[in-house]
């Protein structure tokens, strides 16, 4: 379970301060498959890195089963249970995305393993083991294996911040596949995406909808996703198609 | 025959990943003597007089053959400077290994000078693979500073590998290279540096004949207090490409100086050089550290990726 108690992030910016994220208090339960949706600029992506440990908030606090992670390290958060996708992955000239994978996994996983969390996510595995994780990769096949090291780690509470930004239409049902399964196999932990993808939000058992930094709305995805339909917060394909 | 000691047999293996006598051709070099010797019905290894180097002839034909000669020095104070002619006949297809360890405990410098001189028959392939290391807790400095001439004929490759990763003070390099017709060059350098240590690395590679192609590609580390410079000219006389590319991850105070440098002298001549340095970039360390990773281990596994 993650608790956010009375999160706040402001950053200064032209010597004002802005804030970023007022005062959000939520509670994630284990066993769920969150989705934090909202318009572009409401504090989404903030509030999946201040969850990660990339960004310390202004104040507030953050419990992982009751501890107080607050102070702790991205490493020590990592090591708990927390794993977090990448909206824009890095690149790394030489390692291979075989390293990337045994990094993540903690362990030296088997080539046949590794492979495994690629062909869950829509990749060739044989095409992709060696394949350095560098510019010679697209947006998407990036965007996979980013979501293959958060398979291969395996941890209680996996965040993902907008992972269908990027990926071609095609790849997106078997993304929405990826998330399907994953909820599934939950076992004490959760999954929490930022995403304001209808598709992903119409999988989701509990939706809450950041806006101006604040939560506007958090409950059950019947209580809150036919208020959101037809607005930024729950875009389908097509709408983001013809932007 | 000279027997090797534990730390000469250490050095063997950094340099030259040998566990044991290694098949094939070899020439040992230790302290200045040449320890153990073994030529095949195609390679041979003939001592030059006082002792200043060998010549390895390679027989025209010779295919799926492999070469060492390693040079470790264990002895503090010790300078030398020799000359390695390798002389590969007409279609061959040979892997060649050299390497030099240095173990330094002493408080004098010790240094080794190697000049190796590649004379590649037509249409031969060689793969050269060259690994540098220093070890050795003495205040004498390690010191190494090699030579290599490339005269390639038609249609001939040259896969060269170098590598220096650890514990060499001071290392001053120059390769030189002339490709003939349809001649191809692949270079491919990997260095490091720590400590106060310096390193200059420098390539003059000439294209003289039509088709031919030389890609040099340069990745280095410099940490703590380290120097490094890469000065790199490819010249093109005739119709031919050539790239050169250099990449550098700087840390710490080290100072880095890259020295890209293209001449044509043709209109055909096509060449690109590259140079890119900076610091290991923030979001590399903080994706990893979201792996599980410290600060620290996160810095490694991006420099072993980096210099693979």
């Amino acid at each position: 379970m993650l608790e956010l108690k009375g999160i706040s992030y402001e950053v200064t910016e032209d010597s004002a301060q802005k804030e970023i994220i007022r005062d959000v208090t939520l509670t994630i339960p284990d066993d769920r498959f969150i989705v934090i949706t909202g318009p572009n600029g409401g504090g989404k992506s903030t509030l999946a890195k201040l969850i990660a440990g990339i960004e310390k908030p202004t104040s507030g606090q953050i419990l992982l089963d009751g501890e107080d992670i607050t102070e702790k390290s991205i490493t020590e958060r990592a090591r708990m249970g927390i794993s977090f996708a990448f909206q824009q992955p890095v690149r790394f000239k030489g390692i291979q995305v075989l390293d990337l994978i045994r990094i993540a996994a903690g362990k030296k996983v088997s080539v046949a393993d590794a492979c495994q969390y690629l062909s869950e996510v829509g990749l060739c595995a044989r095409d992709y083991i060696n394949r350095e994780v560098n510019a010679s990769l697209s947006g998407g096949e990036l965007k996979r294996i980013e979501i293959a090291t958060v398979l291969a780690r395996g941890t209680k509470m996996s965040v993902f911040d907008e992972p269908e930004a990027g990926i071609d239409l095609w790849s997106f049902q078997n993304l929405i596949e990826v998330f399907e399964r994953m909820q599934k196999n939950i076992q004490n932990g959760s999954i929490v995406v930022i995403s304001h993808q209808e598709r992903i939000l119409n999988i989701a058992d509990e939706i809450v909808v950041l806006a101006n930094g604040s939560i506007k709305e958090y409950g059950s995805r019947d209580e809150v996703l036919p208020g959101l339909l037809g607005t930024s917060s729950a875009v389908n394909s097509c709408q983001k198609l013809s932007k | 025959m000279i027997e090797l000691d534990e730390i000469q047999k250490r050095m063997l293996m950094e340099v030259a990943d040998l566990h044991k006598v290694p098949e094939g051709a070899f020439n040992i070099r230790a302290n200045g003597k040449s320890a153990m010797r073994n030529t095949t019905a195609n390679i041979d290894i003939i001592s030059k007089p006082e002792g200043a180097g060998i010549d390895i002839k390679i027989k025209p034909g010779t295919k799926n053959e492999s070469v060492h000669i390693p040079v470790v020095l264990s002895q503090s104070g010790l300078k030398e400077v020799v000359y390695n002619d390798f002389f590969v006949g007409e279609d061959c297809d040979v892997v060649i290994v050299a390497g030099c360890g240095i173990d330094n405990c002493g408080s004098q410098d010790s240094e080794h000078d190697g000049i190796h001189r590649f004379y590649i028959g037509k249409n031969s392939r060689v793969k050269y693979v060259e690994k540098h290391y220093g070890s050795g807790d003495g205040t004498g400095k390690r010191i190494l500073n090699p030579g290599t001439e490339v005269y390639m004929e038609e249609n001939s490759t040259m896969e060269m590998e170098m590598v220096q990763i650890k514990g060499v003070d001071s290392t001053d390099r120059y390769t030189k290279a002339e490709l003939a017709a349809g001649a191809n060059l692949i270079v491919r350098e990997r260095l490091m540096t720590h400590g106060s240590q310096t390193a200059i690395s420098s390539y003059r590679v000439e294209l003289n004949g039509e088709g031919a192609t030389a890609d040099v590609v340069s990745r280095s580390v410099a940490r703590d207090d380290s120097y490094q410079k890469f000065d790199a000219r490819i010249t093109g006389n005739a119709p031919c490409s050539g790239h050169t590319e250099c990449d550098s991850i700087i840390m710490d105070q080290a100072k880095i100086l890259a020295v890209p440098s293209l001449e044509a002298n043709n209109i055909d001549a096509a060449l690109i050089h590259e140079a890119a340095i900076g610091k290991i970039a923030g979001d590399q360390l903080i994706k990893l550290m979201t792996l599980g990773l410290t600060e620290s281990e996160a810095e490694e596994q991006i420099i072993n990726g980096f210099l693979k």
